[in-house]
């Protein structure tokens, strides 16, 4: 650990990119407004939370909206029977480098009006908060862990905010950030000690440890306050149930057996 | 806790009722508290998995056999395909596509020039366009049948599976004489393909065509009435319209839940809309209809091929464009200036205009989104890919809950996903 470029790594990790002053993600030349019906509609409802609409390729219209009013603009164009934005496509960040803000995209169709539309919003590094919308649509439940993971983009509100494609416990930082290498921060060699070094309760969520029956001090490798106070409620109230073979008896065979072996089912 | 009675068909003598359904009756014999108050169990299943297909790993969470809970672990596979494309030209991203969905590489391929393509500003050439509408229908079969074949063997049909790899391993073929790879294609270019058809390969794809159909009936003889096949898919893994809609389903999966969502018809490109063909749209929104859909889209997509076959205008594959295409072979050994044009081409890559593009195929598993974004540069600021598979395997915990730990198996087969692109 007393690795000299294992800790410039991580000092790295702490302050990201240095912030260019002022600088902005492009937007686009601003286009028509009358050529995408839902476009005339939100200005009329929401006015200047309507920052800016432009057209990329020919036909993809694009909205940008503050970050603050992003979750009730968008509620507003699934539900209502004029815009109807029931499916939502796709949910992503770019990251334009150079410490500029972070753009969050929302890709939607409506399978009744057969229109999609893309809504933007920024957040900026030092701020990386937005929102969560999978009370709107259950398909962002995923795609907003998968932003988290990758990008490191806070969802407020999102039920179950993991790593999903990287392990819980990757200390790295967020993989698609102009900021990371491409070969990631750490040596190979302590990629490699890490990787080792994972342990059976690494690969288990706080709920899962709970379900199985591990012991709640060794549960996480970065505990979860909550789930682990729950944790520990649920083992006072059921004292009689060992959590690890110290305290395994003959007596409590079946259980024990039940409770040490689950995690490793 | 859940106090739901499992509906569950018991097919070893199946009774038939008045309507000449199967009956369905629960597991348990009446009068006998379905609830167990017993602990809950945790199982795995998975990474190595064969009914996973793939390195996909299910923690369950049990009550008896009934499932409480499900939470899919996925990115064993994470090969960070769209952090490697931010350090890659655009025509070298193309490899990497494929590698994504090994089941289907070609529709990939396709997608992937066809984003960068829109972003540009390249409207390919007519000849490009039916080729590639035939390389996306050929893939389209080529992942049902694989589809059908696992699931047939994860539900404990043998035989099925070797069929339809006999057909598959035909295309593999048709694959090797046009791309000279079986799986990792890599066959378009931005602006066109890697090459043109070779000679005498439409006839060998009409000998498909023609033949085909005569294994389909084959397999639906074995299973579509199958009272095995019927008792373990229908009625199993229920979702509705509105549920699969607000879980971002797309593809076969949402089209066997009633909704007619397919974007050949709802957003056409390369001129689908001329194509005769039905969109294939189920009632019941469970496995079964899951599979009838992809039985009928395989004959669906043999009829477009027919007609891509019969309308396949001469003419040059690649579009005229020298900020995309190579020169000749000849010219560039020849000339000065094709010399100096190839080697800017290859060496600078090709320079797409600042800009961003969204496009969506429809892939065999459901909407695939390839989001491209340019400063001006020869690399992408950003290429994202919107994988079907990601987001129709998260509606799997829905969809399994309250089901036997052996309906999982059926489920997530009928899902059809594959981990290379969940992963990606």
């Amino acid at each position: 650990m007393a690795d000299k470029n294992f800790d410039e790594a991580l000092s790295g990790l702490e302050t990201g990119a240095a912030e260019e002053q002022g600088a902005e993600t492009p937007r686009g030349e601003a286009a028509d407004e009358a050529s995408h019906p839902s476009v005339p509609a939100l200005r009329a409802r929401f006015g200047d939370a309507i920052l800016h609409h432009t057209v990329f390729s020919g036909d993809e219209h694009v909205i940008y909206v503050g970050t603050e009013r992003s979750k009730e603009i968008l509620g507003w164009l699934a539900a209502d029977p004029a815009q109807r934005y029931d499916l939502l496509v796709d949910l992503t960040a770019v990251d334009y480098g150079g410490g500029r803000p972070l753009e969050v995209l929302y890709q939607l169709w409506s399978t009744t009006h057969k229109r999609q539309l893309r809504v933007k919003s920024t957040v900026v590094l030092k701020d990386l908060e937005t929102d969560s919308v999978v009370d709107i649509w259950n398909s962002a439940d995923w795609l907003e862990r998968e932003t988290f993971d990758m990008f490191g983009i806070n969802f407020r509100g999102h039920p179950d905010l993991r790593r999903i494609l990287m392990p819980d416990n990757y200390a790295e930082g967020h993989p698609l950030r102009k900021d990371f290498p491409l070969r990631g921060r750490f040596s190979r060699a302590e990629q490699t000690r890490r990787a080792l070094s994972m342990q059976v309760e690494d690969y288990y969520t706080p709920d899962e440890l709970h379900v199985g029956g591990a012991s709640s001090s060794n549960a996480t490798a970065q505990p979860n306050a909550a789930a682990t106070a729950e944790a520990a409620r649920h083992h006072e109230g059921t004292p009689s149930r060992p959590n690890n073979a110290e305290n395994w008896s003959p007596g409590t065979e079946g259980s024990a057996a039940a409770a040490g072996s689950g995690a490793t089912v | 806790m859940s106090t739901k009675t499992v509906e569950y068909l018991v097919t070893r003598t199946p009774e038939l009722g008045a309507d000449g359904r199967p009956i369905t009756m629960p597991v348990l014999p009446p009068g006998i508290e379905p609830e167990m108050h017993g602990e809950h169990m945790l199982i795995n299943i998975g990474p190595q998995h064969p009914a996973t297909h793939g390195v996909l790993r299910l923690v369950l969470e049990l009550d008896g056999e009934t499932v409480i809970k499900c939470t899919p672990h996925i990115g064993y596979l994470h090969s960070s395909f769209e952090k490697l494309g931010e350090f890659r030209n655009w025509n070298q991203i193309i490899p990497l596509t494929d590698r994504m969905d090994y089941l289907a590489p070609l529709i990939y391929n396709c997608a992937y020039a066809m984003a960068v393509e829109k972003m540009m500003g390249i409207e390919v050439t007519e000849r490009c366009k039916v080729v590639r509408v035939i390389c996306m229908e050929l893939d389209r079969i080529f992942s049902h049948l694989l589809w059908l074949g696992t699931t047939a063997i994860d539900i404990g049909a043998f035989t099925v599976f070797l069929w339809t790899f006999q057909e598959r391993e035909r295309i593999y073929s048709l694959h090797e004489s046009f791309t000279g790879a079986r799986i990792t294609t890599s066959a378009t270019r931005i602006g066109g393909m890697m090459a043109d058809l070779p000679t005498g390969w439409i006839s060998s794809l009409r000998n498909f065509v023609d033949t085909l159909p005569k294994t389909l009936d084959e397999v639906e003889t074995l299973l579509t009435h199958n009272n095995l096949w019927i008792g373990r898919n229908k009625d199993v893994g229920i979702i509705s319209g509105a549920d699969a809609i607000n879980y971002g389903m797309t593809g076969p999966n949402l089209r066997a839940s009633g909704v007619a969502y397919d974007l050949r018809k709802d957003r056409p490109y390369y001129d689908y809309e001329t194509y005769d063909f039905d969109v294939v749209v189920g009632e019941h929104g469970d496995c079964y209809d899951r599979y009838l859909v992809r039985m009928e889209e395989m004959r669906q997509s043999l009829l477009i091929l027919d007609q891509a076959m019969a309308r396949l205008p001469d003419g040059p594959i690649n579009v005229d464009d020298p900020r995309v295409i190579l020169p000749g072979k000849y010219d560039a050994m020849a000339d000065m200036e094709s010399m100096i044009h190839h080697f800017k081409v290859v060496m600078q890559g090709v320079k797409a205009p600042a800009g961003e593009s969204w496009f969506s195929v429809e892939s065999s598993k459901g909407e695939l989104g390839m989001y491209v974004v340019s400063d001006g540069g020869s690399k992408p600021v950003r290429w994202r890919v919107r994988g079907p598979s990601f987001i129709n395997l998260s509606a799997l915990p829905k969809m399994v809950e309250g089901h036997l730990l052996s309906d999982v198996i059926t489920i997530n087969a009928s899902l059809d996903i594959v981990l290379g692109e969940i992963d990606r």
